[in-house]
């Protein structure tokens, strides 16, 4: 796009008007989209930080430097990107030709559509990028009074356990006292609440941050520290708040990749048919097409898996059911209800393993692989871990259980983020999972002065 | 609905990548001193010219978290179309190529990270508190480390030294003082310089006298040990020292005086007699370097596997080195089965001299010690106090 870059922008313009057009009559409804025309460093810079302005971390520049050196050598090149928001944000690269943008926009359209349509993005906040510019000014607010050090070392140790949100947690459903511990059941329950409520006034004092219990286990770790951490001050509280709200609005997009992607890819397919382009960038188009469905590798493509799941849908339910799968699917969901043995057989999937130095295949039965699929898929590479008691031995330490499914935790890793944890916590922390087999628990814990402890 | 906007300068501002980045790379330097003691005797960096980039391999700093076992259970995979149940369809490890000693990729679950850094950047890190213990004053030639601070700003000075901030400054003053609140209009009395001293810190002379063992029970290890002291000693002195001179001497059951170049290449045969470097030591010193006029460092490195008829000669002349140096260092090289001190060792440490320091080296990684034992800013006080 750098030659003739006023001409290649006013085509641009008018190819993207076309396009909205043609996505709209085919039933297209997505948000408002921005697009800004920007270098590599910056497209790679919004890469690596997954939205604009975005507060500062090393792990950041880690992401970063390897998407940048990825350019350099000329292994790697994003295409494109976009930010749900309203409007989207969407960055194309400058050194794209005019016919990879042009796919790119309607690529774009199709995530646009998809965010404004999909039922897990219906409570992200379309705000976000003024949002995060606010906490990375506050953040950098607190490295100017506390330290950079210091800021750091706690955003080490809570962007260690950011997976562990819960978007159905309120704010609220965790500051419990501990008499509400008690589940209603009888008709009667009203009599111990009288009793209750004298109590409650002699103990008034330790109303604040009460020690607690959950009522039911809690999946949302940092909800929790942030409300109940004994050693936590204000401002670190407002940090760990602050990874909270991000790692909700990135959540989505982690439920719902592969078809997010299947989505964008089967229509800016669809659109870049139906445009008027001249034959050579034709050729292009089906060349750049074709590269994005690619295998890669062993590695397992998104792009490829989610358009064909949606292509067969659509051959099967009809385009009115593609719609509708749109709004109400996840990864998961999509896996399980809609991919087939035929379709495991055309997209060559496969169950594999490491036998000594090897990687040997071992299984290609296909529900073997939807079921394994749906285990990676979705966030499902996650492990689940709940708060089982935020007052255990009744001295204020942080009892976790990992909810067993089978699979085993890296425990070397595990002991690493229980340390991460306690920074959080200040008291003893435990982790139940179990042993390598799953038939015993295995309880690990840490505090500094003892170190890491397991018992079986 | 869809706006199409271009920015082009906006971004040049846009350095936030940059900067944690370059945290980042800070964090990868305080993983690779943490692991200097390993990267210290790597046989690609002691066998590299110096000049080009080393790899050092460390491991990726980890963003822990709670995962599943990456090695546990099986995964989905992709392939092109007809892949069979039984095919390989890749191995651990590959892409690297083979090496001596356990490799990284053989390891699961572990990712490496190779750091880029030059010879130079890699000896700053190691060299960074090192120096040479118990220098005193001598008289004669100095010892210069200088380096040009910018210290005074003048109102007169060549155009390349312009500071352009305080003229800027001077400028604005001038006109606001005239009730004109801009810049421009600029003048010769506007105009500061900024200028230089040179800075020479007078230090003294110093001379290393590096002795090595080359006789023939001096193994390949051995050997390879005292070169990766010697080659990161003699990078040491020379980054930290503008004037320090070295004089190599090789030793089996007689010794001479080598240069450089076939002290680190040449290997001989032979039995072993210490006392004879010692003796072109003293000769040397008595020749070139007078101890009122020079700081003299004797080393040496052995096996320790000395004539024991020799020994007694050695002892004897040891003091007498001693009586004229500033520290005389030992170093035994001791690998596996033969981890009791040698004879050579004990007759030495009868001395009991302060200024005599002794390393015993068994395994590769004990070199970065070695190098902290005798340069280490712990030493240079212990010699004081005695």
């Amino acid at each position: 796009m750098r030659e003739g870059m006023p001409n290649a922008i006013a085509e641009l313009e008018r190819r993207i008007g076309e396009i909205w057009e043609v996505g709209e009559r085919l039933g297209l409804r997505p948000l408002p989209v921005h697009f800004e025309v920007v270098p590599a460093t910056v497209m790679y810079e919004i890469g690596a930080y997954g939205l604009p302005g975005r507060f500062s971390h090393w792990t950041h520049g880690k992401a970063y430097q390897v998407q940048k050196t990825l350019y350099d050598y000329g292994l790697s090149k994003i295409y494109e990107l976009v930010i749900n928001s309203d409007p989207c944000y969407a960055f194309l690269l400058e050194t794209n030709t005019l016919l990879q943008n042009t796919l790119v926009a309607a690529h774009v359209m199709a995530h646009a559509d998809f965010f404004a349509n999909n039922a897990y993005f219906a409570e992200t906040r379309r705000d976000m990028v003024d949002i995060a510019s606010l906490h990375a000014e506050r953040i950098e607010k607190y490295e100017f009074t506390h330290g950079k050090e210091e800021v750091e070392r706690l955003l080490d140790a809570v962007l260690s356990i950011q997976e562990h949100v819960d978007p159905a947690a309120s704010e609220t459903s965790t500051r419990r006292g501990p008499e509400q511990r008690r589940r209603s059941s009888t008709p009667y329950d009203d009599l111990w609440r009288l009793e209750e409520r004298g109590r409650r006034d002699e103990s008034g004092g330790e109303e604040r941050r009460p020690a607690t219990t959950p009522a039911e286990p809690i999946r949302d770790l940092l909800l929790f520290i942030h409300d109940h951490s004994p050693i936590l001050e204000d401002w670190e509280r407002d940090v760990v708040a602050i990874v909270r709200t991000e790692m909700l609005y990135f959540l989505p997009q982690i439920k719902t990749k592969v078809l997010n992607e299947g989505w964008a890819t089967l229509w800016h397919a669809r659109i870049m048919r139906s445009l008027d382009l001249p034959p050579e960038e034709l050729v292009e188009f089906a060349r750049l097409h074709a590269s994005v469905l690619q295998p890669a590798g062993r590695r397992l493509n998104p792009y490829a898996l989610g358009y064909e799941l949606l292509c067969d849908i659509e051959r099967r339910y009809g385009t009115e059911h593609l719609f509708l799968v749109r709004e109400v699917e996840s990864d998961v969901s999509l896996v399980r209800n809609y991919l087939t043995e035929e379709l495991v057989e055309r997209l060559d999937l496969y169950l594999y393993e490491r036998r000594g130095d090897e990687l040997v295949v071992v299984d290609k039965d296909w529900e073997a692989v939807r079921d394994r699929l749906a285990n990676e898929l979705g966030g499902n590479h996650i492990p689940v871990i709940v708060v089982e008691d935020g007052d255990y031995r009744g001295n204020r330490e942080l009892y976790l259980r990992h909810i067993w499914d089978g699979r085993k935790l890296d425990l070397p890793w595990a002991e690493k983020t229980l340390e991460n944890v306690y920074r959080l916590w200040g008291r003893r922390v435990w982790l139940e999972t179990r042993s390598d087999d799953g038939t015993d628990p295995l309880i690990l814990s840490y505090h500094p002065r003892e170190g890491h402890r397991q018992q079986r | 609905m869809f706006t199409l906007a271009i920015r082009r300068d906006d971004w040049s501002l846009h350095r936030k990548g940059a900067i944690d980045q370059a945290r980042h790379m800070e964090k990868v330097k305080e993983a690779i001193k943490r692991n200097l003691a390993d990267i210290v005797s790597e046989q690609s960096i002691i066998t590299s010219d110096g000049k080009r980039l080393v790899r050092v391999p460390i491991r990726v700093l980890e963003e822990y978290r709670f995962r599943f076992d990456p090695e546990a259970g099986r995964q989905v995979g992709q392939g092109s179309g007809g892949t069979n149940v039984g095919d390989v369809i890749g191995r651990v490890g590959s892409g690297r190529g083979p090496g001596v000693g356990p490799q990284a990729g053989d390891e699961p679950g572990i990712d490496y990270y190779e750091a880029e850094l030059t010879v130079d950047e890699l000896g700053e890190l190691i060299f960074e508190d090192l120096e040479l213990p118990n220098l005193e004053e001598k008289r004669l030639r100095e010892l210069e480390s200088e380096a040009v601070r910018f210290t005074d700003i003048r109102k007169h000075g060549p155009f390349a030294n312009l500071d352009k901030r305080r003229t800027l400054r001077e400028n604005l003053r001038r006109n606001a003082w005239r009730g004109r609140a801009r810049i421009g209009d600029f003048s010769n009395e506007d105009l500061r310089f900024k200028t230089w001293e040179r800075d020479i810190k007078r230090e003294s002379n110093a001379v290393v006298i590096a002795m090595m063992d080359v006789s023939g029970s001096m193994g390949t290890f051995e050997k390879y040990i005292s070169r990766a002291f010697y080659y990161w000693m003699v990078r040491f002195l020379r980054t930290k020292y503008d004037r320090v001179e070295i004089r190599f001497i090789a030793h089996h059951a007689e010794a001479k005086e080598v240069t450089e170049e076939e002290f680190f290449t040449r290997g001989e045969s032979g039995g072993t007699r210490a006392s004879t470097a010692y003796e072109l030591a003293l000769q040397l010193i008595r020749e070139y370097y007078p101890p009122d006029a020079w700081n003299i460092y004797p080393f040496h490195f052995s096996d320790g596997d000395n004539w024991p008829s020799d020994n007694e000669r050695c002892r004897e002349l040891a003091e007498e080195l001693l009586r004229c140096v500033n520290l005389f260092g030992y170093g035994e090289i001791r690998q596996g089965r033969y981890t009791y001190h040698s004879t050579l060792m004990h007759t030495l440490q009868r001395i009991g001299s302060p200024k005599l320091v002794t390393v015993t080296i068994s395994e590769k990684a004990d070199v970065y010690q070695a190098l902290r034992r005798f340069f280490g800013p712990e030493v240079g006080r212990e010699v004081a106090r005695a």
